[in-house]
């Protein structure tokens, strides 16, 4: 057992006009991923969506809900050619989702890739800004990296992680509601104001806690579950599972990010290996996880289905707890095992430890924290009550893309951020894709023919090779195939389409 | 496990709570100050950027929901 497993992370960035509200954000959202695109030579009409193995109508329960009786916003295989929609050459898909530019990253193996490919991310939308800017005739579009406009809406950030089919979904279940209840003490991003339209003034830890109405379920857009039950594999869909965890913030701290995606992927770890013995199950989740969010001091208790009461750094403790103990029996636990695991054990005690402590030492490393200081800094010196609007400023202002104008960036760029990957690496990561999945041979072939991919996706390249009437499919339903050591010497030694794919062909035997 | 024995300050039931009201020492009050100065370094950091009209620009940032 290790924190490695496919995963990845999708956001859709706030969008807005200055000084114009009622600027249509879906024409917007195309205009910033035309930007972009176009300026890398990838058109629209090129190396566009393959909706083909799309089912975002499945459910993990085991049936599928009938397109009439679904609600269009849960409609996201429908392609509309006015929508923007395209792959990029790091693997990731850029595009147009509801009424936000989304950037879904590369699938990578590793917390520390998912980070690196999340600020790519935000490179991608910054360049997006730029460019915007000096079109004329095109009003300047900014871009947000948070949750919620604080006035009743909320839109995503999610992360995806590769499980073994066989885990019961109820075990999944059982033991991730608890856990992402409480996790938002590490991954919450802050948020002024309490409740989706933030009617009760205040500060609470977790952007998404307050828009989470239910325990399970399918929808995304309304109504949201803590666990979604969306069943679209996106690969092998007998051996595997895309679990698709919709409940995180966005974050801009590297610790933060790291630890989101490390937790949770060990948790799924022991979960898939049936070692999470005990039942953590909660009274009321949805109530509790509300209930911690809008509890700063972290000393709230949760109340446990039979009747215990903990604080939730004293829940996350038992999660870290039973991970470290089935790491440590196994062996597994040392720095010389994998370093990934090593680096997320060590970020997990230190910071539950010092949110113990004293959550304030933790202002370089957790988002909730750095910007409630800031926050917390305002309200002593000018003496504002929580509904100021510049605190409510400074909460959105946060999270612009903008190097100049986003405050995380001002803070970081100061050196007042851990930083635990360097600018170099995620820059170099904005163009090229992880070597160790099959986002390698996505990106790269895009990289290498452009104009004669038709359209990918997660699980396939399709190919318009000159002269040939059909178009040929490279299907992909194997996350860790495709990879530079798998295919790297195929690509190497392929001239062109026809060749790469005449040697996949006989590689396939 | 060597994790946890650095980690876990165990308060279990019937123990008393930690001393609420106990008086700063000295260098928890230099650092306070250090960090209140700190604090207000950044503030007038943010200061030069914030936006001049909080309210109109907070008024103005409307989102569609998404997912």
């Amino acid at each position: 057992m290790s924190v490695r497993r496919v995963m990845g992370i999708e956001t859709e960035y706030g969008i807005s006009v200055p000084g114009d509200p009622a600027a249509n954000p879906m024409i917007l959202s195309g205009h910033v991923v035309n930007a972009y695109a176009s300026a890398h030579g990838v058109r629209s009409g090129r190396a566009s969506w393959d909706y083909a193995d799309e089912a975002p109508l499945r459910d993990a329960r085991g049936f599928e809900i009938s397109r009439a009786l679904a609600d269009p916003g849960q409609l996201t295989d429908v392609e509309d050619p006015t929508l923007a929609n395209v792959v990029l050459t790091n693997g990731a898909r850029l595009y147009v989702d509801h009424a936000h530019p989304e950037y879904s990253s590369p699938e990578v193996t590793n917390p520390r890739a998912a980070v690196i490919w999340d600020r790519a991310g935000e490179l991608i939308m910054l360049e997006a800004v730029r460019r915007l800017q000096n079109r004329p005739g095109l009003p300047g579009v900014n871009l947000y990296k948070n949750n919620t406009d604080g006035k009743g809406a909320s839109y995503g950030t999610h992360e995806n992680y590769l499980m073994r089919r066989e885990t019961p979904f109820a075990d999944i279940v059982r033991h991730l509601v608890p856990f992402f209840v409480v996790r938002q003490v590490i991954t919450g991003s802050g948020r002024v104001g309490i409740g989706q339209d933030s009617r009760t003034p205040g500060f609470q830890l977790s952007q998404r806690a307050d828009f989470f109405e239910v325990e399970v379920g399918l929808e995304t857009t309304l109504k949201r579950p803590i666990i979604n039950t969306r069943d679209e594999p996106h690969a092998v869909a007998d051996l595997y599972r895309r679990l698709h965890v919709i409940i995180g913030d966005a974050n801009h701290c590297d610790v933060a990010n790291l630890l989101k995606l490390g937790m949770t992927s060990l948790v799924l770890a022991l979960i898939e290996d049936r070692a999470m013995t005990k039942d953590l199950t909660l009274a009321k989740p949805v109530a509790t996880l509300h209930q911690i969010s809008h509890d700063p001091t972290l000393q709230a208790k949760v109340t446990l289905r039979d009747g215990g009461q903990m604080t939730a750094l004293e829940l996350l403790w038992e999660y870290h707890d039973a991970v470290a103990a089935y790491l440590d029996v196994r062996g597994l636990g040392g720095e010389s095992d994998d370093p990934h695991t090593a680096e997320v054990m060590r970020l997990w005690g230190d910071v539950l430890h010092r949110l113990e402590t004293d959550p304030s030492t933790c202002a370089a490393d957790l988002d909730w924290v750095a910007k409630q200081q800031v926050l917390e800094g305002y309200r002593e010196r000018d003496g504002l009550d929580w509904s100021d609007p510049r605190l409510r400023a400074v909460d959105i202002q946060w999270s612009d893309v903008r190097p100049e104008k986003g405050l995380f960036r001002r803070l970081a760029d100061r050196g007042r951020m851990t930083m635990l990957v360097d600018e170099a690496a995620v820059e170099a990561a904005v163009t090229t894709p992880p070597e160790d999945t099959r986002a390698w041979f996505r990106g790269t072939c895009l990289d290498k023919w452009p104009t004669q991919i038709a359209a990918a996706s997660w699980d396939s390249v399709i190919f318009d090779v000159p002269g040939r009437q059909a178009l040929q499919r490279v299907p992909m339903l194997e996350p860790e195939r495709g990879t530079k050591a798998h295919v790297g010497a195929i690509l190497d030694r392929s001239p062109d389409v026809i060749t790469l794919l005449r040697e996949l062909d006989a590689a396939a035997g | 496990m060597a994790t946890q024995e650095h980690s876990r300050p165990q308060r279990r039931e019937g123990e008393p709570e930690p001393e609420p009201e106990a008086p700063v020492a000295p260098e928890a009050s230099a650092r306070k100050e250090a960090l209140d100065d700190d604090i207000d370094t950044v503030l007038d950091e943010i200061d030069g950027v914030l936006e001049a009209n909080a309210e109109e620009f907070v008024r103005g940032f409307v989102q569609k929901g998404g997912q």
